[in-house]
């Protein structure tokens, strides 16, 4: 039982580091935020907009605005850390390897999250997609905290790993990309059908979901692996 | 003993049974890409004593000390601290260790206080609100709790960083060249810190360049070179002289 509080306590030690350490810098969140707006933006001017055409682009819009933003804060937790060799004097206390994973994955799940809620309304007026009917809202809510949720576990596990590199900027997306395609394919799907209600869909936020357990655990697991030297 | 004056205290939370060993290091090797860095290196510190760890740059000093607190691995060879198997009891460890080192190892955006409240509940230090303020008062920082460490000049970062490390009553203290960044009065705090520690029975080990604080600060100097221990003396019947002869004789009338 004191185990557990100590487990939670020192999670929320660096959690509430990371978010007042954000605040005062205001390096990620403006970042990310900026940049999926940009990205939303960006696609809205470059696709000719159609009503027949918007519901089967907006959700592909809409994912890659977010996965971009969130390696951009991803890459830059971490990697704020390292160079300033903060990791090591956290590596150098007693605290278990997976309160420090979990602490960095909530982190991450909560600046990526908050840019994505805000990013969220931008959408729906640019690509004019009525999210704010019925049960459309809070599904894709669901929806964008799983799809941030599958980003983060594993994000968080490898900006670890590029941040001891050089070409960490280069690396992060390289070694995430491909991991996360079933996550973004999941939350892409679910989106859509969410925007175009369609029969003879397989479940996909069920299968985001299992998709975030699997590399939940997997990440939570190998962490300490990848922090220690 | 009052409750400021046990704040305030250097002891050791868990002072350690004098028949454990500070350190035990047996035949440690490392290399990074290669190239070995540590060879066969063995060293035993007696609970108690402070060690200073003389060696030119690049001889494998501060590996060492990584290796010591569990951020590097060894890559082969035993290293045990107060007892503790460093491959099966790196938290123990940890807990027991206090590291200083030329880095800070403090957040710039955070507060003095802030940094030192982070990491008392990181090695969960009672009451560390009480201890922090002692320690800052100590050394001499009492008066910029509230000031972001990006804002204090590196002599002051160095002292918040000694705080830091006294924060959770270590056995053992572990200094990469602690002089760091610090000036004269800065030395002298820091000089008789570590007095009070060492009358208090904890143990230091402290690598430097300065022959003098090597001799006036520790019971036994080493000198490493090539990666292993080739010099090893007691300090009580050692001169100035004779270990400034030793060090030119290793390296080749290297200036110190």
């Amino acid at each position: 039982m004191r185990m557990t509080r100590v487990f939670c306590l020192q999670i929320w030690a660096i959690l509430w580091k990371d978010i007042r350490y954000e605040l005062r810098s205001k390096q990620t969140w403006l970042g990310m935020g900026m940049f999926a707006l940009l990205v939303l933006v960006i696609f809205n001017f470059t696709f000719d907009l159609h009503p027949d055409t918007v519901a089967a682009i907006a959700p592909g819009a809409l994912w890659v605005a977010f996965i971009f933003a969130s390696l951009l804060g991803l890459g830059r937790t971490v990697a704020a850390e390292r160079e300033q060799t903060s990791l090591d004097r956290l590596l150098l206390t007693p605290v278990d390897r997976k309160a420090i994973y979990l602490a960095k994955l909530l982190g991450n799940l909560l600046f990526i999250g908050v840019v994505e809620i805000v990013a969220l309304p931008v959408f729906a007026i640019l690509f004019n997609l009525p999210i704010w009917q019925g049960s459309t809202l809070l599904t894709l809510i669901l929806i964008v905290i799983l799809g941030a949720l599958g980003i983060a576990s594993v994000g968080t596990l490898f900006s670890v790993l590029a941040a001891a590199t050089q070409a960490r900027e280069l690396l992060l997306p390289i070694l995430v990309f491909p991991l996360v395609v079933p996550v973004v394919i999941s939350a892409v799907r679910a989106t859509s059908v969410v925007l175009v209600p369609s029969v003879n869909e397989p479940p996909w936020l069920s299968l985001l979901l299992a998709f975030d357990v699997i590399f939940l655990s997997a990440s939570t697991l190998l962490f300490q692996y990848v922090i220690e030297d | 003993m009052s409750k400021l004056a046990d704040q305030g205290s250097l002891l050791p939370a868990n002072t350690e049974s004098a028949d454990v060993q500070a350190i035990e290091v047996h035949n440690l090797k490392k290399s990074y890409a290669f190239k070995p860095v540590l060879r066969n290196l063995s060293l035993t510190l007696p609970h108690g004593q402070r060690m200073a760890l003389l060696g030119a740059n690049g001889t494998g000093k501060t590996t060492l000390l990584r290796i010591l607190v569990g951020l590097s691995k060894a890559g082969s060879g035993t290293v045990a601290i107060n007892g503790w198997d460093s491959r099966y009891a790196l938290q123990e460890i940890r807990q027991s260790i206090g590291f200083v080192a030329h880095q800070p190892y403090l957040y710039e955006e955070l507060t003095v206080l802030e940094n030192l409240l982070f990491f008392g509940q990181l090695y969960a230090v009672p009451r560390a609100r009480e201890r922090a303020m002692v320690l800052l008062e100590r050394v001499g920082m009492a008066r910029r709790v509230n000031e972001r460490v990006r804002a204090l000049s590196r002599g002051q970062v160095q002292r918040v960083a000694w705080a830091r490390a006294l924060l959770h009553q270590p056995s053992l203290l572990l200094l990469d060249e602690p002089e760091t960044g610090l000036d004269q009065d800065g030395s002298v705090l820091i000089d008789t810190l570590l007095a009070e520690y060492a009358a208090h029975g904890g143990s230091i080990l402290f690598t430097t360049h300065q022959l003098e604080r090597a001799l006036a600060l520790s019971d036994q100097v080493v000198i490493i070179n090539g990666g292993k221990v080739v010099y090893q003396h007691e300090t009580v019947d050692l001169t100035l002289t004779d270990l400034r002869q030793t060090y030119q004789g290793i390296y080749g009338g290297k200036q110190v």
